[in-house]
């Protein structure tokens, strides 16, 4: 594996140019949690022209809803979602200067597109490993939306998340890549 | 007649809730190694080492191993010489689900209509299964689904002439167009027979089974070891990065069908593979 590069949001256009796919990150700083119903809100108050309830410039969107957190614990156990239910969602929030999005699974070509066109990356986080993501994460304050309970934008302080680049700006795909590695070739 | 309060039921099912999200099975844990050992990607290595690790912090701190606490299946085989006492039988197991989701700190991931789409509160009410079988015992299993690998599950009403290439292809098939969706590594429920809707029914019961055992009938375990070998020649691997790891296991359970229908049913299960039983 390569050397682990410590990210910090909100990203630069030169520091998303700097990621390439397969990097190992460690992200440190500020990630939003949003998910089915919170994306499709945001979009409505886009759509409408209206104000979001946080500026995405240079942010990470987390495609994530925790479990609730035991006493003593800053937070329950906070895993990936599957991205590609937000496809419809994230080139508006491209457009609007999200600059990274952190989930699991590949994305749609609308996404990598507006990727391409917006300079932003998408990370892949272990989908599974909820427990040990949780350690990551520092503080978590609600900013939007409470009445979706799990599903709420929440404000996560992390340190050191483990990260993957799988998709990057230059149309790198480790999905894509990884499986062709792997794949035998009389598989059918 | 030997009487049960369904108050019984409930402290159960809220017990199993708590318990299934958290403790990882043996079976799985197990494979896990397994398949660690065999993996060749050395990225796919590291993935499966962070799942042995993420199961050990779950139950060491009695978190759940993942954050979807999943929709609530149960499968009750109840005694036909029981007599329950108290309040309704899927009330009592609601009620449990209510308690064990809100008491255990677990997500709470059901809407109550498909399309208007506003959370329940309290991850009720549960899929119910009831079986009535001989006997004075109730058998309860708790199988929590996540929405991830759900999504991914496929059903095809084939043609007999289709045969067993046409099941195995259909299964393939469905890997495939999953990809990294469901949280690779997965274990495949595969119902062939019934109805429509019994076949779906049968990939879920699938699940059930324990991870490393094999069909009962020869030719359904050959089948199940030949999918399983083709399944993880697709190089798709843990989380769909490349590997040999996309499954851990494939499980099949069959049920007679009428003489013009062929169904394959494919309900895919994520890695954190959840099932707890109780007998009282």
């Amino acid at each position: 594996m390569a050397e682990m590069k410590t990210i910090t949001p909100p990203l630069r256009h030169e520091d998303v140019a700097d990621l390439k796919v397969g990097d190992a990150v460690h992200i440190t700083g500020v990630i939003y949690t949003a998910r089915d119903a919170a994306h499709k809100r945001l979009v409505e108050l886009i759509d409408a022209g209206e104000k979001l309830p946080l500026d995405f410039e240079g942010q990470i969107i987390y495609y994530a809803g925790p479990t609730p957190a035991k006493p003593g614990k800053v937070i329950g156990s906070v895993g990936p979602t599957t991205s590609g239910r937000m496809d419809p969602y994230a080139p508006k929030l491209l457009e609007q200067g999200l600059k990274g999005m952190i989930g699991k699974g590949i994305r749609g070509s609308n996404v990598v597109e507006a990727m391409k066109k917006w300079k932003a990356v998408y990370f892949a986080a272990t989908g599974g490993a909820a427990a040990l993501i949780a350690k990551s994460v520092v503080s978590v304050e609600i900013v939007a939306y409470e009445d979706l309970g799990a599903e709420a934008i929440r404000k996560l302080e992390v340190k050191n998340f483990p990260a993957i680049v799988v998709q990057d700006t230059y149309g790198g795909n480790l999905y894509e890549e990884g499986v062709r590695q792997y794949r035998k070739t009389d598989a059918e | 007649m030997r009487e049960i309060p369904t108050e019984k039921i409930t402290d159960e099912v809220m017990r199993l809730c708590i318990e299934a999200n958290t403790l990882l099975g043996q079976d799985v844990l197990q494979a896990f190694h397994t398949f660690r050992d065999k993996e060749e990607s050395p990225l796919g290595q590291e993935i499966l080492d962070q799942l042995i690790e993420n199961a050990r912090i779950a139950a060491d701190e009695e978190v759940p191993i993942c954050q979807d606490t999943g929709f609530a299946v149960i499968f009750i085989e109840l005694g036909q010489e029981v007599r329950l006492i108290g309040e309704g039988l899927e009330a009592a197991v609601n009620e449990g689900v209510r308690r064990g989701y809100t008491e255990g700190y677990l997500r709470k991931s059901i809407v109550r209509d498909p399309l208007n789409r506003v959370n329940t509160g309290d991850n009720t009410p549960a899929i119910l299964y009831t079986n009535i079988v001989p006997g004075d015992r109730i058998k309860i299993t708790i199988a929590p689904k996540g929405g991830g690998s759900e999504n991914m599950s496929r059903i095809k009403m084939l043609k007999p002439a289709d045969g067993a290439e046409g099941v195995k292809d259909f299964v393939i098939e469905t890997v495939q167009l999953a990809g990294s969706n469901p949280c690779p590594p997965i274990i495949l429920g595969v119902g062939i027979g019934g109805t429509f809707d019994k076949c779906a029914q049968l990939a879920k019961k699938a699940l059930l089974r324990e991870l490393g055992t094999s069909h009962p009938d020869p030719f359904y375990a050959d089948m199940e070891k030949e999918l399983l070998e083709k399944v993880n020649a697709l190089g798709i691997g843990p989380q769909g990065l490349g590997g040999r790891t996309t499954a851990l296991g494939v499980l099949i359970e069959t049920y007679p069908c009428h003489i013009a229908s062929l169904p394959a049913a494919v309900n895919i299960q994520c890695h954190v593979a959840r099932h707890k039983s109780v007998v009282i």
